[in-house]
C-alpha cells in the first residue's frame, strides 16, 4: 500500500471527517490505487525537460480593477444548510 | 537570573486598497451589510474561474520596490489548504516558493539609533471572511464580504530585538504603505495587522530558542504590550526549568494578557500545491522600471528635503513626514503662507493636540490648509497676537469658520496703537510698586509678570513686543 491507514486518518482529520473502520479500509485501498496510478508518471523520462509551474503555456492572465454588481444575498445563501441574519450559520467555532 | 536576548520577526498583513477583490469584480468597500459583496468566485463555488486583478500585482511590486526588494521576473500562486468556516474554498490562494518580492530591508529609527531590518519576502494572498459569534443561538455566523480581499504579507527577518524596535518597524512600514497609497492602513479596521514570532535565548547561546506566534495584532499598543508580555512569559518558563512550546497565541488587548489557542498543532499541515486555475506572473524589466520611475517621494527622502529646503529642525521634519497626510497638509499650507516653522509648530502643537483629543485624522478635521495659512498670515502681519491666535484656532477647529471671520466677529484685532497701550502700561506700573522694586533690584522676571498683567487687562489683544518696550520705557524713565 502506498497510502497507510495513518495517512488516511490524518487527511480525514484535516478535512474534519469521521470515518468508520470500514470506510478507513476502503479509502486506504482506493487512495493507494489513485496514488499508484499517478505514480506511473514517475516512470516517464523527463531528462532535458524544464520544470513547469502550469500545464498550459500561458502567463499574465489579468483583469481590470473595475467593480461590477455582486450577487443578491438570497442567491449567495441559497446553498447554505443554515442561515441567520444574512449570514451562513455554522456550529460554534471556538478560538 | 540569566540575561536573555529576544529574537523577533514580524509577518505584516496589509489589505490592498484596490476597488475590487483579488479574483472577481466584487467591491472591497469596508462595512457593507453581510454577504452583499459576494459572488460564486469569492464564495468558493465549484467550477468557477478566478482571474487575477492586475492592480494587485502592481501594488505588491510598488511595496517591494519601496522596501528594497528584488522583484521576481517569474512568480506563481499556490493553494494553502486548511479547513475553517471563514474560508469557503477550504484553501487560501497564496504564494509558496516563488513570491513576487524577495530580500529587501527597511531602516528604522529607535530612540535616535538607526537600525536595518531585513525583509525576507513579500507575497500576495487573499483575506478570509469574518466570523461573528451569535450570542443568542450560540452559533457562529459567516460574513464572506472580506473573502478574497487582496493582501500582501510582508515577512521580516528575525532581526528585531525589542518591543520598541517592533513598533518602530511597523510605524515605518505603515508610513511607506500610506505614501505608496497601496493600503489605507486603518489598523482599527484590520486593514493593517501583524503576527509576532518571538523567542528568547540566554545571551551567548548560539541556537535560537523555541518560538511562539502571536496572531492578529492590530494596534501599536497591542504589538508593544503583547511582546513585553510574551518575553516575560518565556523567560519565566525557562527560569522555572520549563520548556517553551511552539504554539499559536492570541493577545487580549483589554486584559493585557496573552494565551495559547486551543487548535491542535497537527492541523498545521497546509499541503501547498500550485494553483492550477491561475497563470504564472511574468514581469518584464520595462514593467518594473516603469513602476520604479513613478514611485512617490518616500518619507525618509522627504524628511531630508524638509531640512534642506525649508530649514526645519530634523525633529520637525521627522514628525511631519511620518504621515503622508500631515506632510501634504504642511506643504499645501506653507505654499500659501510661506512660513515653514510656524506651520510646523501649529501641526505639531495645538493642531496635533486637538486631533488627538478628538481621535480624528487631519483630513477629517474642519480646518483646511487655506484656513491655517490665513491664521498664520494674520499673526505674521501683526493683526493678531499669537496668544489670541490659539483661541481663534480652537474655534476654527470646532466650527470650521475662517480665521478672519472669527477675528472680525469677536473684535480680536491686536492693539498696536502705542498711545492706547501706554495708558494701560502706566496703570499697571502704578498698581504694582513691588514688581518695579523687584525689577530695579535685578529680578528680570518681574517684567514678565507686568507684561502678563497688561495682556490680561487687554484680553490678550495688546502686541506683546510693544508692551514690553513701553513698560521698560516707563520704569527706566
Ligand atoms: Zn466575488
Amino acid at each position: 500500500m502506498s497510502v497507510s491507514k495513518e495517512d488516511v486518518k490524518h487527511i480525514a482529520n484535516l478535512s474534519k471527517l469521521n470515518l468508520t473502520d470500514e470506510e478507513l479500509e476502503k479509502y486506504t485501498t482506493e487512495l493507494s490505487d489513485i496514488v499508484n496510478f499517478a505514480n506511473e508518471l514517475s516512470n516517464i523520462d523527463v531528462d532535458g525537460i524544464k520544470p513547469t509551474a502550469h500545464i498550459l503555456d500561458i502567463k499574465n492572465v489579468f483583469r481590470k480593477d473595475e467593480v461590477q454588481p455582486s450577487y443578491d444575498r438570497e442567491e449567495i445563501l441559497k446553498n447554505a444548510p443554515s442561515k441567520d441574519a444574512g449570514c451562513v450559520s455554522v456550529p460554534k467555532v471556538v478560538e | 537570573m540569566k540575561e536573555y536576548e529576544v529574537i523577533i520577526g514580524l509577518e505584516v498583513h496589509a489589505e490592498l486598497s484596490t476597488k475590487t477583490k483579488m479574483y472577481c469584480n466584487c467591491s472591497t468597500t469596508f462595512g457593507a451589510d453581510p454577504n452583499t459583496h459576494c459572488c460564486p468566485i469569492c464564495t468558493g463555488m465549484p467550477g468557477v474561474l478566478p482571474v487575477l486583478n492586475e492592480r494587485v500585482v502592481e501594488y505588491a511590486v510598488k511595496a517591494g520596490l519601496a522596501t528594497n526588494c528584488e522583484i521576481s521576473r517569474f512568480s506563481k500562486q499556490d493553494r494553502k489548504n486548511y479547513f475553517y468556516p471563514d474560508l469557503p474554498k477550504a484553501y487560501q490562494t497564496s504564494q509558496y516558493d516563488l513570491p513576487l518580492c524577495i530580500g529587501g530591508h527597511l531602516d528604522i529609527n529607535v530612540n535616535g539609533n538607526k537600525k536595518r531590518i531585513g525583509i525576507t519576502r513579500i507575497h500576495i494572498e487573499e483575506d478570509a471572511g469574518k466570523l461573528i459569534h451569535d450570542a443568542y443561538t450560540g452559533d457562529t455566523l459567516v460574513d464572506m464580504n472580506r473573502c478574497a480581499v487582496p493582501l500582501i504579507e510582508i515577512v521580516s527577518e528575525p532581526d528585531i530585538r525589542s518591543a520598541d524596535e517592533a513598533v518602530a518597524y511597523m510605524q515605518t512600514l505603515k508610513s511607506i504603505l500610506e505614501y505608496l497609497e497601496v493600503c489605507d492602513c486603518k489598523m482599527q479596521e484590520g486593514s493593517l495587522r501583524c503576527d509576532v514570532n518571538l523567542s528568547v535565548r540566554p545571551v551567548g547561546q548560539k541556537e535560537f530558542g523555541t518560538r511562539t506566534e502571536t496572531k492578529n495584532l492590530n494596534s501599536f499598543k497591542a504589538i508593544h504590550n503583547s511582546i513585553e508580555f510574551e518575553i516575560q512569559r518565556q523567560i519565566e518558563v525557562l527560569e522555572n526549568g520549563g520548556v517553551v512550546h511552539q504554539e499559536t497565541r492570541r493577545f487580549d488587548d483589554v486584559k493585557g494578557v496573552g494565551y495559547a489557542m486551543r487548535s491542535k498543532e497537527d492541523a498545521q499541515d497546509y499541503r501547498y500545491f500550485p494553483e492550477p486555475d491561475l497563470a504564472p506572473i511574468v514581469l518584464s524589466d520595462e514593467y518594473i522600471n516603469n513602476i520604479k520611475d513613478n514611485l512617490p517621494e518616500m518619507p525618509h527622502i522627504k524628511k531630508e528635503r524638509y531640512v534642506s529646503e525649508y530649514g526645519l529642525p530634523e525633529y520637525d521634519a521627522e514628525i511631519l513626514t511620518s504621515s503622508k497626510k500631515t506632510a501634504s497638509f504642511f506643504e499645501k499650507t506653507n505654499s500659501i503662507c510661506n512660513n515653514p516653522k510656524s506651520v510646523s509648530n501649529w501641526l505639531m502643537g495645538d493642531f496635533a493636540r486637538l486631533l488627538n483629543e478628538k481621535e480624528i485624522e487631519i483630513d477629517d478635521s474642519k480646518v483646511t490648509e487655506e484656513n491655517l495659512a490665513s491664521l498664520i498670515m494674520l499673526i505674521d502681519k501683526g493683526t493678531i497676537s499669537s496668544k489670541i491666535a490659539k483661541q481663534i484656532f480652537e474655534e476654527m477647529f470646532e466650527t470650521g469658520e475662517k480665521a478672519e471671520d472669527i477675528v472680525n466677529k469677536k473684535g480680536l484685532v491686536q492693539i498696536s496703537d502705542e498711545g492706547a497701550i501706554k495708558e494701560i502700561c502706566q496703570k499697571i506700573v502704578d498698581a504694582n510698586p513691588q514688581s518695579i522694586a523687584d525689577y530695579k533690584a535685578g529680578k528680570d522676571r518681574a517684567i514678565g509678570f507686568l507684561v502678563g498683567q497688561v495682556m490680561k487687562e487687554t484680553k490678550g489683544k495688546a502686541n506683546p513686543q510693544i508692551v514690553n518696550k513701553l513698560l521698560l520705557e516707563i520704569i527706566n524713565k
